[in-house]
């Protein structure tokens, strides 16, 4: 059975319904959500019935200098369907975002790993430490600045 | 690894495992600040009064002939260069040819450590510990550039300049991975070094 790509703009759109204020923007394939509105919007998408997005594929996270974008892919075991959600964080310092581990458990050690590489802090994460690397590491790998 | 922090209750989980992180951690940065240099492996020298030893230099024939064919390797393998080291001692290589078939599983019954893959900083004390657990005389080959200088990692920040900044190294076998070819032509220089080493020395 072949997976769909839910089509962002139709996604923005349920969840400018439901979940108000919370989309920044939306293209082919992402939907750009506001931080804050982060563990809202994942628990709509998780009991909608039009979307049931009971997996998540992967977290990961990406620095492009002036921001950093936190992606979140989905994907639906019954209504075969995914979606990708992002969330932008602006600035390099003392990055938050809320985890997901109580929805999602499998985000838990890949939560850690984007704190250890890229120094994003997920709040209410149950072992927020570095997961690769050593305690006394100085600085986060996978950072454009590390070097 | 369980220290007295796992034992006590009403904590949070990084609350708990924190103390044997940070004793982890310590540990590994202290590894990296005491060993920037390589250090020099066993040199094969015969002194030049003791070259004449008749009933020495048969001693030394006879064990050193005893101990190199039986190298026991200790079974430890880091990176890719892993499988070849496991082909090498399957039936198309056959390690058991040089009498080294038994990969102990422990290394108190080992005298060879083959450093098959890439040394990380946070493998580093676990590495340096199996070599300490092993008896005396033992021997090391570092298979693969990863293990011999860091390989196409080297410069990065998690991974160890070459395995001889941590432990002594006999044998630097170069490929990446080495074939198994390679890794048995290794083995023989290696045994060529056991034939020529001087027990009364040591």
């Amino acid at each position: 059975m072949a997976l769909t790509d839910l089509h962002g703009d139709i996604v923005a759109d349920k969840l400018s319904g439901s979940v108000p204020d919370s989309v920044e923007k939306s293209d082919l394939r992402n939907v750009w959500i506001k931080s804050e509105k982060l563990i809202e919007v994942c628990q709509f998408m998780m009991s909608e019935d039009d979307f049931r997005m009971d997996y998540l594929n992967a977290v990961t996270a990406v620095d492009f200098i002036d921001h950093f974008d936190v992606i979140y892919q989905l994907t639906s075991t019954s209504t075969q369907q995914r979606v990708t959600i992002r969330v932008s964080l602006t600035g390099r310092d003392n990055l938050q975002i809320d985890s997901v581990t109580k929805l999602w458990g499998g985000a838990n050690l890949q939560e850690r790993e984007i704190w250890d590489l890229m120094g994003i802090k997920f709040t209410g994460h149950p072992n927020m430490k570095r997961l690769l690397l050593w305690e006394g590491f100085e600085g986060h790998p996978l950072r454009k600045d590390f070097l | 690894m369980l220290n007295d922090d796992w034992l006590s209750e009403g904590l949070s989980l990084p609350e708990r495992t924190m103390g044997t992180d940070k004793k982890e951690g310590s540990e590994i940065q202290d590894l990296i600040a005491n060993s920037s240099e390589p250090i020099p492996g066993n040199m094969v020298e015969v002194p030049d009064d003791l070259k004449n030893n008749l009933v020495v230099t048969s001693i030394d024939a006879l064990v050193n002939w005893g101990r190199k064919s039986s190298l026991w390797p200790v079974s430890f393998g880091l990176a890719c260069c892993a499988f070849e080291m496991m082909a090498s001692a399957m039936s198309r290589f056959d390690l058991s040819r040089f009498g080294m078939e038994v990969f102990r599983a422990s290394p108190r019954q080992a005298d060879l450590l083959i450093i098959a893959g890439t040394v990380t900083w946070k493998m580093a004390p676990a590495i340096k510990r199996i070599y300490d657990q092993m008896p005396d005389p033992k021997w090391v080959i570092s298979m693969g550039v990863c293990a011999t200088s860091g390989g196409p990692y080297y410069g990065s920040y998690s991974v160890v300049p070459g395995v001889d900044h941590i432990i002594p190294v006999d044998v630097y076998v170069p490929g990446c991975p080495p074939r198994p070819d390679a890794l048995l032509y290794g083995i023989m220089e290696l045994h060529e070094k056991i034939k020529k080493s001087n027990n009364v020395k040591k």
